[in-house]
């Protein structure tokens, strides 16, 4: 049976309101409100934590079951490009698998993404129809980034006729600039842009918009700015005028790589910053002649910025990461640039934060260039500061964070233009909702008025003990993925570093997953309280109990709950005794024993599935008549 | 039953005890009983009580008759010694378990088939022997094991799934045990491990013979309108009257009741068993006052759980018959086997 709810989204983060919190006498807690959809999507935490809300755990069923193409579409309908974020996805799924708090390492998610898009077969015939009829909206968008591209793989099936301005002679934004193709090969990000440039999106090239007012002066129904944040922040120092020939902002130097305009780079290197960008930077030295490269952090390791895997896969390649060292001046020598003096810092560090600092000395280090990677910014010198579009006082487009709508209606901003430098998820996401927004803009309706998302259960029973998912505990670790070995890795510039999983190891990875999306849904009217789920359950989630305030359930559950951010789920009265049942979702291993002991069918094990409304969801009027 | 296995998973904040062992840890094999079983929740209850004591599964001998209830040990302690006896006669497997190797701590299950048709006169001689084992008796009322006939529990006038009353009287094994002469008789409820968990932890570390009636619906052929071992019947017809839990020795007793209403009985080993009157005119130390209680329950068709009388001061089987403090095993071949000189000279001392 499949219950249909339609709820709105109101509540936001659940986190206690979940709990049930006190009811109007203050003395018990509520039963769950399950028609709330972000109850059992909170629980697929790799879902919650994705800003687009893919449906990890279905694709990773698929391509369990070798049905690569199926979960590549899965994929693409939230998250649009697999194949480039399979490689160089930010991964906030990751961090919050519950895997990860059983055995400690979460589901390799973004390798097996890339799995899907590696085996995946012709997908284009499963691309949405584009009508040749169109609605007659015109909408302009600046930057060819991944932002822009999402409105666009929203909007062209609607009928909408969408001109992307793109100031470089190719399109794909920081994909292509800032990301070196070792980590994501253009053939990978051609194929992916293709996939909507080939819906028919007029592409213009070599066409940087030099005046928004110029622009909305075309008479396009709406704009859409995806432009980005490419401005490489400056490190104002002794000597940076004077070492200028050695001296290059992160971003725009690995632009100048990627472009060929630059070819080579000296034999020693420093790297100021160890974020994401610094970790490419250092990497590219290396197979642009490089060979003695280190990265200068200004604090220690717990505070970097950049991704565990992506300094693992940095120091794999030698580069050695220096911390404590604060840039203090570079040291020119007739004219040309040889090193820098740093000040070695020392700090005092309670509780993960620093609470005092020093100075403890000084240090020079010889170097032939050095690459600035301390962080990027948006910069919008295009946009009239008197046409209605308002700025912030750090000089950022005053624009709403559910409907990207700027404070001159028809504007919208997205990705790392809209609320600065974020990731590709996230700008994915932004040109989603953008999408929605401009589609309301379009068609006369308030951009605020968006559908909210929905919930679906359907149970997985098969038989007495067969569910329709591998609800087999697989202790296995996390696969490993292989490289290219460093005798051979730095030969082209190109040469993709990962290579990918092999069948053995997507067979091990994808047995992994939890099957978080399957959850455990109880009907408290057919409980007989015989016990059965309580004994069975190998990880002490469930507790029947007298109903109480919430922190004296909590002291009386199976095991003390050890994960306050994660909801529990709350009964109604049981028939026999009054009691409730509670589940501690935290550590749920989804094995669905407690549905398989249960003699009354009480619990059951459904696949949730949530309904995220994109713009083609939003019902405008159609298309025939909005043209006539 | 289930497909798979209890899978064994391990997490950050797993509780362990004070032999750093988890819950798990004394776990046993996959259970092949119906879904929603009574026994299944008192193995449950076995585990976890053998993990609060900290005991260690290699200290432990299980035994067991015939019988749904006598397949339980196999789901618990998977690291114990055990004993799979002929039907009924567990208890003398035990007495000879415990006489050869009375460093064990022996824990009989058996259930109201078991032990009150076929191996009544074995259960009464254990009782009156007051043979140091745990006896658990999984009482359901029917004989589940052959598609639910009525067994010597089954309570007059209770009604088969098919509709037929039973006409035939009930055994009170809980009555029986203390006119036997008992030392430790107490009654509890599968579905209540509050209450079962303590008690059988009271049980293993009582010195004598421990008969524990645990009331465990049979949800296959006796969870019907009309049953009196149902969960619906007990729960609504249980009369709670004495709890006990185990303090171990050397444990700063901390009084958390509320009531205060409490005793304590002293053991030998200097550990002790706290008892929490909930029916606080109850004595479990006055034979005849248990047995009139039952009885007067009995007539209101009340369900009496908890323990209902205990003696700890009963002489055991160890002590009457004199079994050897170390383990025959751990004795020399020439002690136990002295030749055939030494049995002359002994029967020259008889002749």
């Amino acid at each position: 049976m499949t219950q249909r709810f339609h709820h709105a989204n109101a509540c936001g983060m659940l986190g206690k309101t979940a709990l049930g919190g006190p009811t109007a006498e203050g003395a018990t807690m509520k039963p769950t409100d399950t028609r709330n959809p972000d109850y059992f999507h909170k629980v697929v935490d790799c879902q919650w934590a994705c800003p687009a809300h893919t449906d990890v755990p279905e694709y990773i069923r698929l391509i369990a079951q070798g049905r690569f193409t199926d979960a590549y579409m899965v994929n693409r309908e939230s998250n649009v490009f697999p194949g480039i974020l399979g490689r160089v996805c930010d991964r906030p799924c990751e961090p919050a698998c519950r895997r990860g708090r059983i055995d400690d390492k979460p589901v390799a998610i973004c390798r097996l993404k890339r799995v899907a898009a590696d085996h995946k077969e012709d997908i284009r015939a499963r691309l949405p129809d584009v009508p040749k009829r169109k609605n007659g909206r015109k909408i302009a968008l600046i930057g060819a980034g991944c932002a822009s591209l999402t409105v666009c793989n929203d909007l062209v099936p609607l009928g909408y006729e969408c001109t992307v301005f793109e100031k470089l002679d190719k399109p794909g934004g920081l994909m292509r600039s800032n990301i070196p193709a070792f980590r994501l090969p253009a053939r990978v990000l051609d194929e992916e842009m293709d996939y909507i440039l080939d819906m028919g999106v007029d592409l213009r090239l070599n066409s940087p918009v030099e005046s928004m007012q110029s622009l909305l002066d075309e008479g396009f129904d709406a704009v859409f700015v995806g432009s980005g944040a490419p401005k490489g922040k400056e490190l104002d120092i002794p000597g940076r005028q004077e070492a200028d020939a050695n001296i290059h902002i992160g971003i725009e130097w690995l632009e100048a790589v990627a472009f060929g305009h630059t070819e080579a780079i000296g034999r020693k290197v420093l790297i100021i910053g160890v974020g994401n960008t610094a970790m490419d930077c250092c990497r590219t030295s290396l197979r642009l002649g490089a060979d003695d490269v280190r990265v200068m952090a200004r604090k220690p390791r717990d505070f970097f910025k950049a991704s565990d895997w992506e300094l693992e896969d940095a120091e794999e390649e030698q580069v050695e990461i220096v911390i404590n060292r604060s840039p203090k001046k570079f040291v020119v020598e007739e004219g040309k640039l040889t090193g820098m003096v740093f000040e070695v810092m020392e700090y005092a560090i309670e509780n993960g934060r620093i609470t005092d600092t020093r100075v403890t000395g000084e240090e020079f280090l010889a170097a032939d260039d050095v690459i600035l990677a301390i962080g990027q910014e948006t910069a919008f010198p295009w946009i009239e500061r008197d046409i209605g579009i308002e700025f912030n006082q750090w000089d950022e487009p005053v624009c709403d964070r559910t409907t990207h709508q700027s404070t001159r209606p028809g504007v919208f901003f997205g990705g790392d233009a809209a609320f600065g430098p974020e990731n590709i998820i996230w700008a994915v996401e932004h040109g989603h909702q953008a999408a929605i927004s401009i589609h309301n803009y379009c068609n006369g309706k308030q951009v605020e008025d968006r559908l909210p998302q929905t919930m679906n259960l359907g149970s997985r029973k098969m038989g007495i003990h067969e569910w329709s998912y591998s609800n087999y505990f697989e202790p296995i670790a996390r696969r490993k993925m292989e490289h290219v070995p460093l005798t051979e890795r730095f030969r082209e510039l190109d040469t993709e570093v990962e290579l990918g999983f092999t069948a053995e190891q997507t067979a091990c990875e994808v047995e992994r997953c939890l099957n978080c999306d399957i959850q455990t849904v109880f009907t408290d009217s057919l409980c007989i309280e015989c016990d059965a789920c309580i004994d069975i359950c190998p990880t002490q989630c469930l507790t029947i109990t007298e109903n109480g305030r919430e922190e004296d359930v909590g002291a009386r559950l199976t095991a003390a709950p050890k994960n306050p951010d994660q909801p529990m789920y709350i009964s109604d009265q049981l028939e026999q005794t009054g009691r409730i049942m509670v589940k501690d979702e935290n550590v749920c291993v989804h094995c669905g024993l407690c549905a398989e002991r249960c003699p009354t069918a009480a619990w059951d094990m459904q696949k949730s599935i949530l309904g995220i409304p994109y713009a083609k969801d939003h019902d405008v009027m159609p298309i025939a008549k909005v043209g006539s | 039953m289930s497909y798979i296995a209890k899978p064994k998973v391990s997490w950050a904040g797993q509780e362990r005890n004070s032999l750093g062992l988890t819950l798990a840890d004394y776990e046993g094999g996959l259970s092949t009983l119906c879904a929603g079983c009574g026994h299944d929740s008192i193995t449950a209850a076995l585990v976890r009580g053998f993990w609060e004591l900290g005991l260690e599964p290699e200290q432990v001998i299980k035994l067991s008759g015939i019988g749904c209830s006598s397949k339980t040990p196999a789901y618990f302690l998977s690291g114990a010694h055990g004993f799979n006896s002929v039907h009924g006669r567990m208890p003398s497997v035990a007495t000879g378990a415990q006489a050869a190797r009375r460093d064990l701590i022996a824990v009989g299950i058996s259930g109201d088939g078991d032990s009150l048709s076929i191996g009544f006169g074995q259960f009464a001689h254990a009782v009156r022997r007051n043979l140091n084992v745990l006896y658990i008796i999984e009482n359901n009322g029917v004989y589940g094991l052959t598609k639910g006939q009525f067994s010597a529990s089954a309570d007059p006038g209770s009604k088969a799934k098919k509709g037929a009353a039973n006409r035939n009287q009930a055994i009170d094994p809980v009555a029986t045990a203390i006119t036997l002469g008992g030392s430790f008789a107490a009654r509890s409820f599968s579905g209540d491990k509050k209450q079962l968990v303590p008690l059988i932890k009271a049980g293993l570390m009582h010195p004598g013979c421990a008969v524990i009636d645990v009331v465990s619906p049979c949800v296959t052929f006796n969870d019907h309108e009309g049953s009196t071992k149902s969960y619906a019947w007990t729960r609504q017809h249980l009369h709670a009257t004495v709890e006990a839990d185990y303090v171990p020795p050397s444990t700063e007793i901390q009084v958390d009741y509320d009531d205060g209403a409490h005793t304590d009985v002293n053991l030998h080993d200097g550990s002790v068993l706290r008892l929490k009157k909930t029916d606080p005119d109850y004595d479990p130390s006055n034979r005849a006052g248990a047995l009139d209680f039952l009885e007067a329950h009995r007539a209101r068709a009340e369900v009496v759980t908890g323990l209902l009388y205990i003696d700890p001061d009963l002489p055991t089987f160890h002590d009457i018959a004199g079994t050897s403090k170390q383990p025959l095993t751990q004795h020399e071949f020439e002690d136990l086997s002295p030749g055939a000189d030494a049995l002359a000279e002994l029967q020259k001392g008889l002749r």
